[in-house]
């Protein structure tokens, strides 16, 4: 369990790296449901105006928690999780795309205990999530 | 085509009951790539005080998944699908979901607006149990972007 007391706004708590491939998107899209061809389909994608198959915003959002997560140990303490969706993860085909995750104390709540973790989640040297933070209950 | 602006305020009926069950929780917890134990491993979700395993923090979309088929298949709603964007999510929880779980979920068109030729769709599912307790309430964006061309 991590110490309340012990954080400090700006902490770097967590980093990760994930590489996704067209098979990381295939179980994604079984595992929830969103079967929307652009996200397995190079000739959908190319056909609505998009440069090629693009990973959900969901797996990026729900890889990008996963850090936190791991850091705060049970997940049952993340009590709140937003982000906004500003540039899309294109996953080549035979490369596959690399995101990288950066977890930072955003702000504490000293009354109720919660810590604000911000994420950074980066693609291509570009972020691909806007205001991305985690409550997380460490009461 | 823009999205009635009626929409506002509609409030959808629940959904069919939702059971969450173990592998479910086990398979979305892979393709999200997850490694914390407790999303797969009874004991150690027990160990932690969770009665089975604990549900990752995304897992909500797959039962607010029902409610946006609602909100797009609205007759009036004049959504155009292949316009929709997923702009923004979120969740904002009162406990965590565990396998065995029995999920409803109830929407609410809670914004429609028009900004810059585009439409914006917020849209709320308040999620419960069985016992008609708040478990976490999902929270979508949709982008519908208009007939630029």
């Amino acid at each position: 369990m991590v110490d309340y007391s012990s954080l400090t706004k700006g902490d770097v708590v967590a980093e990760e790296s994930f590489h996704l491939t067209r098979d990381n998107l295939v179980r994604y899209a079984g595992a929830s449901g969103d079967f929307n061809p652009i996200h397995y389909r190079d000739d959908v994608a190319t056909s609505v105006g998009l440069p090629g198959v693009l990973a959900h915003g969901m797996l990026t959002m729900g890889l990008a928690v996963q850090p936190v997560s791991n850091w705060v140990g049970d997940p049952a303490r993340i009590v709140d999780y937003q982000v906004r969706f500003t540039r899309p993860v294109l996953v080549d085909g035979a490369h596959g795309a690399d995101v990288t995750v950066k977890a930072t104390v955003g702000a504490l709540e000293d009354e109720s205990k919660i810590a604000r973790i911000d994420l950074t989640a980066t693609f291509n040297d570009e972020t691909v999530l806007g205001k991305a933070q985690v409550r997380v209950n460490l009461a | 085509m823009a999205v009635n602006p009626e929409l506002q305020g509609r409030v959808f009926p629940p959904t069919a009951p939702y059971l969450v069950g173990r592998e479910k929780i086990r398979e979305f917890a892979r393709a999200v790539l997850a490694t914390n134990p407790i999303n797969f491993d009874v004991d150690a979700a027990r160990a932690a005080g969770h009665a089975d395993l604990v549900a990752p923090t995304t897992f909500p979309v797959v039962v607010q998944e029902a409610t946006l088929a609602q909100l797009l298949a609205e007759p009036d709603a004049g959504i155009d699908f292949s316009r929709v964007v997923h702009g923004e999510q979120r969740f904002s929880y009162t406990r965590a979901i565990v396998a065995g779980d029995e999920l409803t979920a109830t929407l609410t068109v809670s914004s429609v607006k028009s900004l810059g030729g585009h439409n914006m769709v917020t849209a709320d599912s308040e999620i419960v149990d069985a016992e008609g307790k708040h478990v976490v309430t999902a929270i979508s964006t949709l982008v519908v972007r208009g007939d630029e061309d």
